[in-house]
């Protein structure tokens, strides 16, 4: 067969990351012994920037002014549309997957990691970790996602998946002289080696039913008929198992508390946020995309995982009395919620249309929501002081009103309190499960909210109403302040409007497959 | 049976034997060379497949480079081992039972005959002359150059971290600085001293020769 040089074009954001990866080493390399930290900080936000723009899912080809004036439904229906309006291409032979529900994601990721890396700044100075090698490995797990997301090969799944799994462990030892979280990263170490093991050892079976490692070639087989269904089906277990620990849903969570909790607070921000959505492609590219015609078999399998954790989740996040370990507990059961709406995905494309829009949906507002909550951990944390406990929380709103306010909307929208995003997306994954006939599933999701709605207002009370145990002030730099207001008030402002978020999930997934 | 299958069937058997002594072996050093072993046994096992580079790979990469430096590592560190088996056979007979209900089920499902192995045609075997080189780098560099990139950076990451982990500058060390030594001039270490010339003088009073000589300009 006769090679061809591939098209670049449609990777330009990985090839981009990966190019800056390299710089950022380098200034890494030459900056003082003790220096670099500021040039590596803002090569970063720059890097992740340009790549944001860069995979933005936009068809740049086409004539912008005259679309504008055309355009019907204002100006606001106009940005969505051209926002969407990426086409679908394959480059790198099959294994390379441009389409606009992966733009969006990567756009998405790259915008998170920029505010986790301003968010984690000041935490990591007072603590002396921030080196320019931290930057460095960061962005490296950046570029990791971005693989991910855009693979549609097993074999790029694989590779995008250990860049970033193998830059977490990393970034969660980075405090190495600490035994919390060195512990944590030996266990996540181990129980990741042992997942990627599954996922690998599924993925072989996939080949061996099917003969290919492209996951457009899987399905058009499984379509046709022409391969062997119980050996696929034994693979789609491992590959079920193999994406379950990657989202951290029950029975594969174990890693999940121990992990943020003992990781610097910095880097469970960075692992609690920007990977779920990776995560979210993959399962999405792997299940949805790849093995279509398995979907009452994996379907059955998410369900279970997603009740188990929806269960697990809220109840064991009520006996934590660690705002990390809560939250870990909290994402959890939110991971299980994503899941029912991806579980949900039958019946009318209309139907079909809507259950993944509502998983998408919820992906993006829980990495929103925990990008803020974990964002106030990090601005009350100080030199020598971390604020993790909930006793910490005692009395925040005599200290700084304005941060408790904060708190309290991002702990009300988690909760899922109507009028909060929060309600709204855990709204539109029960209005999925709901049509796809799953009454006492959806029964069951909202008794267990209920039970989580206990844990996020515990939080608001101890704020509001009870003294406070520390009279420091609590401070943020201007920049870090006003990121992380505008986040909380993005969540707020979501709560009021949700559709337009929910109209451009539902475009995006029918541009990307219409 | 043909002989090629007798000695897969024996190299087989010695990989599968190399592999549970290296778990199951006291001291580590054996452990490393059964290890060794394996690898070895692989390689053969390979070129049986008429994968000659990876054959040759493996025993050049893995023994050659990697085992020994494991071998200088088990050696130069003191590891207990016995505290590294602690509770090995307290929880050995829970995870041979969870190991043999794994394989059982995976065996009730995929009972040989679902690959269908016959229903596949067998390999064309390669033409006397093909470099099996030549065609893994042509495969490598033209339609896996993307994974093999990817892999790179995987590998970079890797090693940036391990060095993230480990390094750790001490304050109070000294050093040389071989960038300062390069950069030496001749200004830095020669210092010309211009003295006046001695002359045959009346001698000088007894406490002059104790004064100290005057600072060379």
């Amino acid at each position: 067969m006769e090679f061809q040089i591939p098209n670049f074009a449609p990777a330009a954001a990985e090839i981009f990351v990966a190019a800056m990866a390299l710089v950022l080493l380098m200034v890494a390399a030459f900056a003082r012994p003790g220096g670099g930290r500021c040039a590596a900080f803002w090569v970063s936000q720059i890097t992740l920037l340009v790549a944001a723009v860069l995979s933005l899912p936009v068809d740049w080809s086409a004539g912008v002014w005259e679309a504008l004036s055309n355009s019907e439904g204002g100006f606001a229906m106009w940005l969505l549309s051209w926002l969407a309006s990426g086409k679908v291409t394959f480059t790198f032979g099959l294994s390379f997957l441009s389409d606009p529900l992966g733009g969006m994601l990567k756009s998405l990721v790259c915008l998170a990691v920029m505010a986790v890396l301003l968010y984690g700044r000041r935490y990591l100075n007072d603590r002396k970790l921030e080196t320019p090698e931290y930057y460095v490995v960061a962005i490296c797990a950046t570029l990791g996602m971005l693989v991910l997301i855009s693979a549609s090969s097993l074999l790029t799944i694989y590779m995008g998946l250990e860049l970033l799994s193998l830059s977490s462990y990393a970034l969660v030892a980075a405090d190495r002289d600490n035994p919390r979280a060195t512990e944590a990263a030996m266990k996540y170490f181990v129980l990741g080696a042992l997942a990627s093991g599954l996922l690998l050892y599924g993925i072989s079976m996939v080949y061996g039913a099917t003969g290919t490692l492209d996951i457009i070639e899987v399905a058009r087989g499984l379509y046709e008929q022409q391969v062997n269904r119980t050996v696929l089906l034994f693979g789609l277990v491992f590959v079920v198992a193999g994406i379950a620990f990657k989202l951290g849903v029950v029975p594969f969570h174990m890693w999940i508390p121990d992990v943020y909790h003992g990781a610097p607070t910095s880097v469970t921000l960075l692992i609690s946020t920007a990977p779920k959505l990776a995560a979210f492609a993959m399962a999405f590219r792997l299940l949805a995309l790849g093995m279509w015609d398995l979907a009452p078999q994996w379907q059955k399998m998410l369900m279970i995982a997603a009740v188990a954790s929806i269960v697990l989740g809220n109840l064991a996040a009520i006996a934590q009395t660690n705002l990390k370990r809560m939250l870990a507990y909290s994402g959890i059961s939110h991971m299980g919620f994503m899941l029912l709406g991806l579980m949900a995905a039958k019946g009318s494309p209309h139907d079909l249309f809507n259950a993944y829009a509502s998983s998408l949906f919820y992906v993006v507002i829980y990495v929103l929501t925990t990008l803020a909550s974990f964002g106030i951990l990090l601005m009350m944390s100080r030199e020598g002081f971390e604020a993790e406990n909930i006793d910490d929380f005692r009395g925040l709103n005599r200290r700084n009103s304005w941060w408790a306010a904060m708190m309290a909307i991002v702990m009300l929208s988690t909760a899922g309190l109507p009028f909060f995003v929060g309600f709204f997306s855990k709204f539109f994954v029960l209005q999925a499960v709901l049509s796809a006939g799953h009454l006492p599933l959806a029964v069951l999701a909202v008794l267990m909210s209920l039970v989580g709605a206990f844990f996020y207002l515990r939080i608001v009370k101890v704020m509001y109403f009870d003294e406070p145990t520390d009279d420091t002030p609590v401070r943020a730099s201007r920049g870090f302040g006003l990121v992380l207001s505008s986040n909380v008030l993005a969540v707020a402002v979501l709560g009021i409007m949700p559709g337009w978020l929910m109209n451009f999930c539902v475009l995006i997934l029918r541009s990307s497959f219409g | 049976m043909e002989f090629s299958n007798l000695i897969f069937y024996a190299f087989s058997i010695v990989l599968l034997f190399s592999g549970v002594m290296v778990v199951t072996s006291r001291n580590p050093v054996h452990a490393v060379l059964f290890l060794v072993l394996a690898f070895c046994t692989a390689g053969a096992i390979w070129m049986l497949l008429h994968a000659e580079f990876l054959a040759i790979a493996i025993v050049v990469v893995y023994v050659g480079a990697v085992m020994v430096l494991f071998l200088f590592v088990v050696m130069l560190l003191d590891i207990n081992i016995d505290r590294l088996r602690e509770g090995f056979w307290r929880y050995l007979p829970l995870g041979l039972l969870v190991a043999v209900l794994v394989v059982f089920q995976m065996a009730v499902v995929l009972r040989g005959d679902y690959f269908q192995l016959e229903s596949l045609a067998p390999p064309t075997a390669p033409a006397a002359n093909a470099s099996n080189t030549q065609e893994l780098a042509r495969e490598l560099f033209t339609h896996y150059a993307y994974p093999f990139e990817l892999a790179s950076m995987i590998l970079l990451v890797a090693m940036v971290a391990a060095v993230m982990l480990t390094l750790r500058r001490r304050e109070n060390s000294r050093f040389n600085n071989p960038v300062d030594q390069v950069r030496v001039k001749r200004a830095d270490r020669v210092r010309m001293v211009s003295m006046p010339t001695e002359r045959d003088e009346p001698a000088a009073p007894a406490d002059a020769g104790d004064a100290p000589p005057a600072e060379p300009k």
